[in-house]
Order: C-alpha cells, then structure tokens, then sequence
C-alpha cells in the first residue's frame, strides 16, 4: 500500500474510532457532561483545523481570516434552518440542507475574497486575510433578518426596518446580537459524517493532479508557473474548498448552540485554529484532527485552575512550540532516539550472541 | 469637519506611535510580534502603579515604564523567540501569540480585570482655536511621534549599531560573516520596539483614560494594520500609514455609518495593497530565481 | 511526523496529570472554605430574610450545591468578578448562621462566551449542581437557559437582563430588571422632571442590554415629546468616543441618555470634558460601579444621574454591611452587579424556607436538580413570596420570570452617589 493511502486510512480510523469509543461512552453514560458537551465543538474544531491546513499547509499562504467563513455558514446556515422550520419538520434533512447552504455561501465569499487576496504573498496575504475577517465580522453586526409568511427579509439598518408581519413574523438575525432562539438539531452522528467528508475531500484532493499542483506552486512558484501551471486557478480551488468546508462547519456549529452572536467569530478564533494546525503539523492531516481535539479539551481540563486556567495555557502553548521547533530540543530529541535504537540493537545483538 | 479631522488626527498619532514600534521589529527581525500590544499594555501598568501607588512624578514614573518594559521587551526575546531563530515565520508567529495570551493573563491575575482611570500624563491645558479643541495630549503624541521617527530613521541610518540592524535584516547570514553579533541585534531591536511600546502605552492611556489588561489588544491589531498600510518596515510608512487610519476611521464613524468604519478602514486597507501590493512606502522585494 | 505525534501526547499527558493535580487542590481548597464559614464568628447580622426563617419548626436543612457561571476572567470579566464575590459574601453569611442549611458554592468562569457557557454549565452539572445563580452576561445566558430548560436545572441570573433570557423559559428568572422597563422608566423620569427636552442617546450596539434599553427609551421617549436630537452607536473594542460626543454637541442636546456600562461610559465623560461639552448626563444600572474605577478623576462624573436599585453609599444597616464585608474580599466598593448576585443567593434560600415554612422541614442534599426547579418555581413566582434585598424592597416575580420592583434615582454629588 502506497505511503499516503496508508495515511488517509489512518486518519479514517482515528475518526470511527473516536466516534465509536465516545458513542458508546454516551450511551453506556460512562461520560462526563463536560466532556458530552464538548463533542459536537471538537468535530467543528477538527473540520476547521483540516480546512485551514489546506490552505495553510498544502498551498502555503498564511490566512488569518478563516473564522470570517466558518461565521458566513453559521449565519446562512441558522437562517436556513429557521425559515425551513415549518415546511421540512426533519431535523437531520433540515440540518443537511443547512450545511449545504452554509458551504455554499461561504465558497462564495472565498471567490470574492479569494481573487485580490491571492494576488499578495506573505505576510501581506497575512494582513488582508485577517482584514477580510474583521469586515466579515463588521458586516454582520449591521445585518438584520427576518422571516414571515411573505419570506425572507434583510436589512442593513435595523430590526425595525425590517417591516415583519407582527403576527407570523420572526427576526432570526438581530444585527450585533446575533441569532436567537434557534433551535438545536447538531447531533455528534452528523458532526462525526462532517469530519469524514472533509477528510475525504481534502484527501482526494491532496493526492489527485490538482493536489500535485498546488503543491508545485507553493514549493516553487516560479518554477510551476515556468511548467505552465496557472497559479491562480490553483490557488483559488485550495482557497476556494477551505472556505467551504469552514463554511459548512459554522453551519454545525451555530446549530448546536440556541445563540450565535458575530462577535464570536472573530480574529481570535482564527488565530485559534491557525494554532491548530501549526501544533499539529504544518500539512499534517492526523496532527491537526489530534492538536484540534486535545486544545478544545484542554482549557476545560483547566477549569481545576480557575483564575490561573488561561495563563497555564499560554504557557503550554509556547512550550509546546519552543520544544517542538527548537534547533537543540529537535536535535537532542534525535540523539535519544538513536541511542535508544543502539541500545535495542545492542540488546538485539546479545540475544543472538547468547 | 476640521474638527473631525483634528480627532483622526490625534486618533492616527496614537495608531503611528505603536505602528514605529511594531514596523522596527518586522523591519529587521522580520517577525509579527503580536504581543507588541501587550508590551504597551504593561507599559501603561507600569507609569500607573508607580504614579498611583508610588507617588513618583509622572515623568519618572514614564521612565521607569519605559525601563522595565525594554527589560521585558529583551527577555521574552531571549527566552521565546531566540530559540526559535531558525524555525518557521509561523512558528514564530504562534509563540509570540502565546506571549500575547501569557502578557494579557497575568495582567488579569496581579491587577484584576477591573479597569483602572489612566491619569492624563501630559496635560498641560487645551488649545482653544474658536470652537475648535486640542488637547495637549494630542499635540505631545503628534509630536512624539515626529521625534521617533526621525530618531528612528537617523539612528538605523547614520549609526553603527543602526547599520547593523539594516545588514541582520538583509541578510542574517551574511551579517554574521562580517563580523556582526546578530543575536545582540536583534535583542536591540526588541529592546528599542519595546521601550516604544512604553511611551505608547503610556499617550495612549492619556488619551483615551481606560487601562484594562485587554487595552492592548485591538490598538495592537490597528497599528499592525497601520504598519503594513504604510509599508511595512518602512519608519515614515508606518507614521503616515498611522495618520491616514486615523483620519480614515474618524471621517467614515463621523459621515458613513459608526458600525462600519473598522470595515471601511480594512477596506481601504485591502485596496492600498492591491494596487500597491507592498504598501504605500514598502521597498519591492525583487524575487530571485 | 512521529516525534509531532510524540509531543503532541507528551502535552497532553502533562495537561491530564496538571488537571488532575489542581482538581485535588481544588477540593482541599473548597473544603477549607466552607470549613473557615463555618468557624466564623456569627457576627453576622440578619438580614433581607422572610418571616419564614423565623419559624423554628419546617426548616431547611442539608447541604445546596449551588452553582455560578459568569465571566470571571476576559474582557467583561471585571462584571462577573464583581457578582461571583457579591454571591460568594451571601453565602458566607448564610453558611455563618448555622441553620442546619449548608451551602456549597462553585463558581466557573465564561469569558462571557456562550460556547464556554455552555461548557461551563456542563461541568457544574458534573458536580451534581442543584441550582444555578447566572449567567451574568446576556448571549451567554441564553445559550445556557436553553440547556439548563431542558435538564430542568433553575437559573437565576443576577444581572442578564434581556427579555430573550427569560422568554419561552419556566425556570430561568432574574434579580435585575428587564431591560424595557429600565428604558421607559428612564423616559418617564426625564420628562416628568423636566430635565431635558433634546436629549442625545449614545449606546452600544453590540450588546443586548444597550440596545435593549435604547428601544424602549427611544419610543416611550417619543410618546413623552421628548426630542430625540442624536443617536450614534458604538461597539465593545472602540476606545475613541469623538464622534459620537461631537454629534451630541453639534445637535445641541441638552442632555445625554447613557444606556451603557460604566467602563465606556468613563471614556465618553472624559471624551465630554475634552470637548468642553457641558450637558446633563443620565445613565441606568450599568453607569452604577463608575465611581468605583481606581483612579476615576470623580469630578468629571459630577451631576451623572442614574436610575439604580442599588446605591453603595446607603445608610441602611444591610447596605453598609454589605459594602464593608465586600470591601474587605475584594479591595473595592460594590455595584449592583454585586448586590444583585447577593440577592440572588439570598432569594433561592429565602425561597427554600418559604417552602419549608409552607410543607414542613425537608433535607434539601438529596434532592435532585430537577425537583428543586419545580420547588423554587413554584414558590418564588407566588403571590405571597417576596423578598426584601440589598436591590429593592419587597421584590416580587411573574410567572415569566421577571421581577417587579422599582429603581432609585441617583445622583452623583461631590464624589457619591445621593439619593434623589
């Protein structure tokens, strides 16, 4: 078997395992609530983590930005399910479709973000990813929404304009309070498929001509576009399924919650799961599913610290990264292991000379 | 409207300020210190907890602000970004997040999140031109930042210490090649960006008189906006990118819409680089082949 | 990739052996406290209790696991510090008098986050909690409330005053006013007094309260006359109140309706000197605590007018001891948030007992969350449970969970609050 497909098996396995070790943990309630209650928050959290490596990881550009899609799916995706609440009664086909609207729309927005941010590079992609989140973020404080029996209604202004039906009217998006009063139908089965489709998709997609191309471009730019690869196009399609992945999992998210205010989503949630996926492993598909699960776990674990909670995570977190990318601590690490593989060796040995 | 503008103005002199102190760092340590907003954060802390409590005088109490964060400044540089001189921009980038996180809660822990009345450090009076005001604080961080700047820019200009730091960013290399302590540059520049970082913290809370140990933060983020406006690494750049996202901000609150204007200034942000992809003053860096 | 994975483990093995080093330190911790509450001299004086207390036979007694959620640490986390030691001192007292009643108190931090909220609640339902005094901010309360009405957990929340917490939701109630009620009542003060009659509004839109507020201030304000001159809004990040203070000025409002919490409202009154703008400044329960801001230049909130249950430099017997035993924990003077958690402990007690009173002593430790949510339902919505606090006399609540009881006018003279 192929190394990357042993990989992609890999990743397959952690997920279904996780799911069927922690279903059965429910149903046997054999699990804490803190922890029930997380579950739902880690898949997102994995899905965001393996988005944001594809664009991170595979195709090189550093986005600051992605907690702006993952909010353009909550809030399109929460919109969805409350205008459908009457006329689709089925929680999970409701959800589905949710989904799908929501990673819709957020690739929609990649598109339009998409095309003048790939034109930088760097740290200037860097800045503008992280600008294009915060108007995101603007923009939905400002957006109003409503429903009645005529349908949609949008407003920039307030919920008042909105000019609802009183009697049959709802407003679902209430600008800077974000959506209220919805109704709960994320389930840890659904968020379980999520994880695994995007698996697949960004598996696929690593490993097909596409995949190849964009890596080309982000190992060298020059080279690849010398071979007549249009970088553009490339970059887009990574850029492009990020932002719909992202989007689909803020659909879940929202959903799993009765509120969702854009506050939420902003830079420091992306900074959030940037961590994630530097943790995890630049490009490493299985390091960003285990960074994303364990450091949505962790500051809860924390709790026992009360005040210090946060402060002990700082700290994990720089030295996780001092001993993970220091020239000494990886060299150190290298000469332990070859030491340990002499002594097995040597041990080896004296079996056999015995 | 000329008093709006007066507001941006004084608004983007306080963004310039911070901007110096974050573009000297990426200029020649090529790296986006995140926590520079909570170094200004503690900076503010610092003149407040020994005016306040102390009793010293503003001005010594500015200055022991500005010692202890050039202290703090060189030792988060040693202890977390020295060992990871040869790891990846983002590694680098996650652990000054890290700092920032660690800067921010330990604030929490010894001062409280209650937020504290930043006295006025530098009022002397207001100038009245009819009907039209300045504050003190206004003129002294405008001027400030003019100082600093030309300080600044005359310093890695003319000076030998200053050359060096232009040669480190150049080429790291090549710089130790010559002879040049790179280490000891670096830590430099982090001592000077944090000294800076001081003196912002403490105009900015005379300024606007809130000190909370979240202070830093979105300053932070709206100068780093301003450096890269300006061209980041660019000293001039990121005075002038300072200014203009002041005066942006003021005028879009005061005529367009008080929800938006942060989008109307990212915005305006995203245009600058697209049309100038290296921001107003940035030098283009050639690519090799 | 391996030496990753490696790392990866090795953080989480030392973060599972951390927590579980600090869950062992957190008990012993708990145990010391209640067991210092219990040593403590029964200095305390009795206060806000019911006649029901009184009586000796139908008593409560056992042990309450009494849960807090709010923002203890993060940007608001100066509001949830202020309720968690306002709750902390109720209990303290309570445990003091040595009913028979024992109360254990666990406070968890939100970061004024609903999906830490959320997480928050989950870990106190770990702990068996009987009964929750929270959340303190809004969006978090309504993620909560819509967990807690499912579990049957009873919510009170000190200050979380937004219709939406309590709408649709038998078990969520609050110690605070709604945030209508503060908009109108704030209205009908101006006009009746004569304050003003161009009246500039600045709120925060970002947040629930405010605009909650402003609503109903704007249109009980216009069926009053009174004229609406300015209306600017800003968000939690902005520091720079310029514009919103010129166009007050420039509209030539009389007076300036605040609909905020101190913290802004400080840099907006500083912002008002800067200009030289003098107008009449008039703020709800939120402004309450902005004499409290260490180092607060006070002149500058001379003539504020607030409407407030609460008002820190009262004389009554209740208030100065409260405000002394909180100065001591906490190193500052008490806000309503404060004052409305402290009530809040002491209402679900006062509750528990007017049951007892009512059906006979009952063990309250092994009852579960569920029973003790139909128990207090029922009884603080009656109509013969009320409940004199630190926040008002003769508190009273509605089936749909919110509170009557009337706010006092305030005004800062000289540095203090005086009453108006």
């Amino acid at each position: 078997m192929k190394k990357h497909t042993k990989n992609s098996f890999l990743n397959y396995g952690i997920i279904i395992l996780f799911f069927v070790i922690f279903q059965t943990l429910v149903s046997t309630k054999h699990i804490s609530n803190s922890l029930q209650g997380q579950l739902i928050p880690i898949c997102v959290y994995i899905v965001m983590a393996l988005s944001l490596n594809l664009v991170v990881g595979i195709s090189g550009e550093l986005s600051l930005g992605h907690a702006g899609f993952m909010s353009v799916g909550a809030f399109s995706g929460v919109i969805v399910s409350t205008a459908l609440k009457h006329s689709v009664e089925n929680g999970a086909l409701r959800l589905l479709i949710a989904v799908i609207v929501g990673a819709i729309i957020a690739s929609v927005a990649g598109v339009i973000i998409g095309i003048p941010v790939l034109r930088l590079r760097g740290d200037y992609l860097a800045i503008v990813t992280l600008a294009f989140g915060e108007i995101i973020k603007n923009f939905l404080n400002v957006l109003y929404v409503g429903v009645d029996a005529k349908g949609l209604h949008f407003s920039l202004k307030d919920e008042a304009s909105l000019g609802l039906d009183i009697a049959t009217g709802t407003t679902i998006v209430n600008g800077p309070m974000g959506a209220v009063g919805i109704t709960k139908i994320s389930t840890f089965f659904s968020a379980i498929i999520l994880v695994i489709v995007t698996l697949f998709i960004i598996q696929n997609l690593v490993y097909s001509r596409t995949g190849r191309a964009i890596k080309a471009i982000r190992d060298n730019r020059i080279a690849a576009e010398a071979c007549g690869l249009n970088v553009t196009k490339y970059k887009l399609v990574a850029f492009v399924v990020s932002a719909a992945l992202a989007g689909s999992a803020g659909a879940l998210y929202a959903l799993n919650y009765s509120t969702v205010v854009p506050k939420k989503f902003d830079f420091n949630t992306s900074i959030l799961i940037l961590v994630f996926v530097v943790l995890g492993g630049i490009g490493n598909l299985t390091g960003s599913i285990i960074a994303a699960a364990l450091l949505t776990v962790l500051p809860e674990l924390l709790r026992a610290f009360s005040d210090y909670r946060m402060l002990v995570y700082a700290i994990v977190l720089i030295l996780v990264m001092l001993i993970t990318n220091n020239e000494k601590a990886r060299i150190l690490t290298t000469e332990f292991k070859y030491r340990l593989k002499i002594k097995k060796k040597s041990i080896g040995n004296k079996e056999v000379s015995e | 409207m000329l008093s709006y503008l007066i507001n941006g103005i004084s608004l983007g002199s306080v963004y310039a300020i911070i901007a110096l102190g974050y573009t000297m760092v990426y200029g020649i340590a090529k790296m986006l210190n995140f926590a520079h907003g909570d170094v200004i954060m503690v900076g503010g802390y610092m003149a407040y907890i020994t005016s306040s409590y102390l009793g010293l005088p503003y001005g010594v109490a500015i200055l022991i602000s500005i010692a202890v964060c050039t202290l703090l400044g060189i030792f988060i540089e040693k202890l977390a970004y020295k060992p990871l001189r040869s790891a990846t921009s983002l590694a680098v980038l996650i652990t000054a997040i890290g700092v920032s996180y660690f800067l921010q809660n330990a604030a929490l822990l010894i001062w409280s999140s209650n937020p504290k009345a930043f006295p006025n450090m530098v009022n002397f009076g207001t100038l009245e031109l009819g009907n039209i005001r300045i504050t003190s604080a206004s003129i002294i961080t405008f001027l400030s930042c003019v100082v600093i700047m030309v300080a600044l820019t005359l310093f890695t200009n003319k000076t030998k210490m200053g050359k060096a730091m232009k040669a480190v960013s150049e080429d790291k290399g090549a710089a130790q090649l010559m002879g040049i302590n790179v280490n000891a540059t670096i830590s430099l520049t982090f001592a000077i960006g944090s000294g800076l970082a001081a003196i912002a913290g403490v105009l900015l809370c005379s300024s606007y008189p809130n000190l909370t140990p979240t202070t830093g933060s979105m300053p932070g983020i709206k100068a780093f906006t301003a450096a890269v406006f300006g061209g980041i690494g660019s000293i001039p750049g990121a005075m002038l990118g300072g200014i203009i996202l002041g005066i942006i901000e003021i005028l879009s609150k005061a005529y367009i819409s008080t929800e938006l204007s942060d989008a109307i200034v990212f915005a305006v942000l995203i245009v600058i680089l697209i049309v100038k992809p290296t921001g107003l003053l940035g030098k283009k860096v050639t690519e090799k082949v | 990739m391996k030496k990753k994975l490696l790392s990866l483990l090795l953080t989480g093995a030392m973060v599972l052996s951390l927590a579980a080093c600090g869950a062992t330190a957190e008990s012993d911790q708990a145990a010391n406290d209640s067991a210092a509450a219990e040593t403590e001299t029964a200095e305390t004086e009795e206060e806000t209790e019911t006649a029901a207390t009184d009586s000796a036979d139908g008593a409560v007694t056992g042990t309450l696991k009494l849960g807090f959620i709010g923002p203890i640490t993060g940007a608001a986390g100066q509001y949830g510090s202020l309720a968690n030691y306002g709750a902390q001192i109720a209990v303290e007292e309570l445990n003091a008098l040595g009913t028979g009643l024992t109360i254990e108190y666990q406070p968890e931090d939100d970061v004024h986050d609903a999906e830490t909220s959320v997480n928050a609640y989950n870990t106190l339902k770990d702990w068996n909690v009987q009964a929750i005094v929270g959340c303190v901010t809004t969006t978090p309360c309504i993620a909560v409330a819509s967990e807690a009405y499912s579990d049957r957990v009873f919510m009170l929340t000190p200050s979380a005053s937004s219709p939406k917490v309590t709408a649709d939701r038998d078990n969520v109630y609050q110690v605070c006013f709604s945030d209508p009620n503060q908009g109108s009542k704030s209205a009908e003060y101006i006009s009746e007094n004569n304050l003003a009659t161009k009246v500039a509004i600045i709120y925060n839109n970002a947040d629930a309260y405010s605009t909650g507020i402003y609503q109903t201030f704007v249109s009980e304000a216009e069926a009053r006359g009174l004229e609406v001159v300015s209306t600017t809004t800003f968000t939690d990040d902005t520091t720079d109140f310029s514009v919103q203070v010129t166009d007050a000025k420039n509209a030539g409002a009389e007076l300036v309706f605040l609909p905020i919490y101190y913290q802004p409202a400080s840099l907006i009154l500083s912002e008002m000197d800067k200009q030289g703008y003098e107008a009449t400044v008039f703020g709800v329960d939120g402004m309450d605590g902005i004499l409290g801001i260490e180092g607060f230049d006070t002149s500058l909130a001379e003539g504020v007018m607030l409407l407030t249950p609460f008002a820190a430099d009262a004389t009554d017997d209740a208030t100065v001891s409260f405000v002394k035993k909180f100065n001591e924990k906490a190193g500052e003077t008490p806000s309503q948030f404060a004052a409305d958690a402290y009530d809040a402990v002491y209402t679900i007690v006062d509750a528990l007992n007017a049951y007892a009173a009512k059906n006979g002593a009952f063990d309250v430790t092994d009852l579960s969350a569920e029973e003790l949510c139909d128990i207090l339902i029922n009884t603080i919505s009656s109509d013969d449970f009320s409940v004199d606090g630190l926040t008002g006399a003769g508190m009273k609540w509605n089936a749909s969970g919110e509170v009557n009881k009337s706010p006092k006018a305030v005004i800062i003279k000289d540095g203090v609050y005086v009453g108006m």
